[in-house]
């Protein structure tokens, strides 16, 4: 059970710890004034990894090997030189560089694979590193695949890798889930990669793309640890569930206030029990009436309930993106942050909320360590 | 000697006083420099040695037009001064 929270925000990585029962209180800050985009806890060694993203001086990768005590600069990946005369443009025409622009994932190798790390970026490379993040190489066949020049910016400007999920029964299998662009796995550390959308469909898109794996616009993809046959995405079309690996996916309709969200979580022994952040589609992208809720099912999808015990329900605006919920190791304890700089903590799987904070800077992503 | 100065933006994340280096280009300079502070190239320039969009560089008060070959020339005493540009703040 966790006892500590870390919450990246635009103006730096916020630290909260509990005091005891339901009493939660930020209690330290690593890079005050900076853009801190994301954290990954390695399981493996228990080194903390902060991504930043400086708005002059690029995206740069920190890590601590004291809880946030300390922290040194490691390395950042690179993208290769493009060909000659390349201009690369996405699926809307618009100049993508083969440049770092932000992390926007990062994943731990399985206990087998020491200091193996997958970071997901904007505009669309996935690297690998084996040395704990020192150093880092593009995974060339996922860039060089055709169909990635059919991705677009969705989340973002550019094309980006939020979701990577390591198979835990086969470290070799690994899936990321792309904004806007789809689902690819690899059964083979990388080197050859297929989509997986079969039962995705993106209503937004021309209606001769509706089934198109690259129009697909996952937000977010998880994949149950205690029973990896099953995903769930939140995607820009509503909520998508599979039970068969990937193979194929099924979308869950008539979800109250919305199906429309970022964020999604699935508790880590039980498939059917997962949480989402509802908001009203993308004409707005605010919670409905108003009332910050979150909703869960423990069914697999065939029904929700609306959690809102502890949370604002009234003249509450607050936007929650996709890293920006998290759930820790026993599905008990819950956190969430918003663009609005407010945190909630939960004890008990979302029935009861209590505020941590209300006036941070805006909320990237949060992570129970 | 040409000497180059950095932003004090750029202080808090890389110790990088002014110095004096050997270089005819803004390139030269800026290679001199980043021997003595080896961390300070990726915060000045991206992974293709380009100057980053949101930097800017001045030799004697005026604005490189080469930020992707940083070919623009330094005179013997010039100052060059790395700064961030006003965009993306």
């Amino acid at each position: 059970m966790s006892d500590q929270v870390l919450v990246s925000t635009r103006k730096g990585l916020f630290s909260a710890r509990r005091q005891g029962k339901g009493n939660w209180a930020l209690e330290a800050v690593s890079f005050l004034g900076d853009n801190v985009s994301l954290t990954l806890q390695d399981p493996r060694d228990g080194a903390w990894y902060a991504a930043l993203d400086h708005g002059h001086f690029g995206a740069k990768l920190h890590r601590s090997r004291d809880r946030g005590a300390t922290w040194e600069e490691i390395g950042v990946p690179a993208y290769p030189t493009p060909p000659e005369g390349h201009v690369e443009k996405d699926f809307l025409g618009r100049e993508i560089p083969w440049r770092l622009m932000r992390f926007w994932s990062l994943t731990p190798g399985l206990a087998s694979q020491p200091g193996l790390l997958w970071a997901g970026t904007l505009p669309g490379g996935l690297f690998w590193s084996e040395d704990h993040g020192a150093t880092w190489q593009l995974v060339e066949a996922l860039w060089h695949m055709p169909e990635r020049l059919k991705w677009a910016g969705g989340g973002a400007d550019a094309p980006g890798i939020h979701s990577v999920c390591v198979d835990p029964r086969d470290g070799n299998r690994v899936a990321v889930a792309v904004s806007s662009g789809g689902v690819w796995i690899t059964p083979d550390l990388g080197k050859s990669w297929t989509a997986h959308t079969a039962g995705m469909r993106a209503d937004y898109a021309p209606p001769e793309l509706v089934y198109a794996p690259e129009s697909q616009d996952p937000h977010r993809m998880v994949q149950c640890p205690g029973a990896p046959d099953t995903w769930w995405v939140q995607h820009h079309n509503g909520i998508f569930r599979s039970t068969d690996n990937a193979m194929s996916w099924t979308e869950i309709v008539d979800v109250q206030p919305s199906v429309f969200g970022f964020p999604v979580v699935v508790h880590p022994k039980d498939p059917d029990t997962a949480w989402f952040v509802p908001a009203i589609k993308d004409e707005r992208r605010i919670p409905a009436e108003g009332r910050v809720v979150v909703n869960r099912t423990r069914d697999g999808g065939r029904s929700f309930e609306t959690l809102r015990r502890g949370l604002p329900q009234a003249w509450a605006y607050d936007l929650v993106y996709r890293h920006a919920l998290d759930l820790d190791a026993t599905g008990e304890r819950m956190a969430f942050g918003s663009t609005t700089g407010s945190v909630w903590i939960s004890e008990n799987g979302g029935d009861d909320w209590l505020t941590l904070a209300e006036h941070l800077p805006p909320v990237h992503a949060v992570l129970f360590v | 000697m040409p000497r180059v100065a950095f932003t004090r933006n750029l202080q808090r994340h890389v110790a990088c006083p002014p110095c004096a280096v050997a270089g005819a280009t803004v390139g030269e300079s800026l290679e001199a420099a980043f021997v003595l502070y080896p961390k300070l190239r990726g915060y000045v320039l991206d992974e293709h040695g380009a100057l980053r969009f949101h930097m800017a560089i001045f030799v004697d008060g005026v604005p490189i037009s080469d930020r992707r070959g940083l070919s623009d020339s330094v005179p013997e005493a010039g100052e060059i001064f790395v700064m961030q540009a006003l965009s993306g703040g």
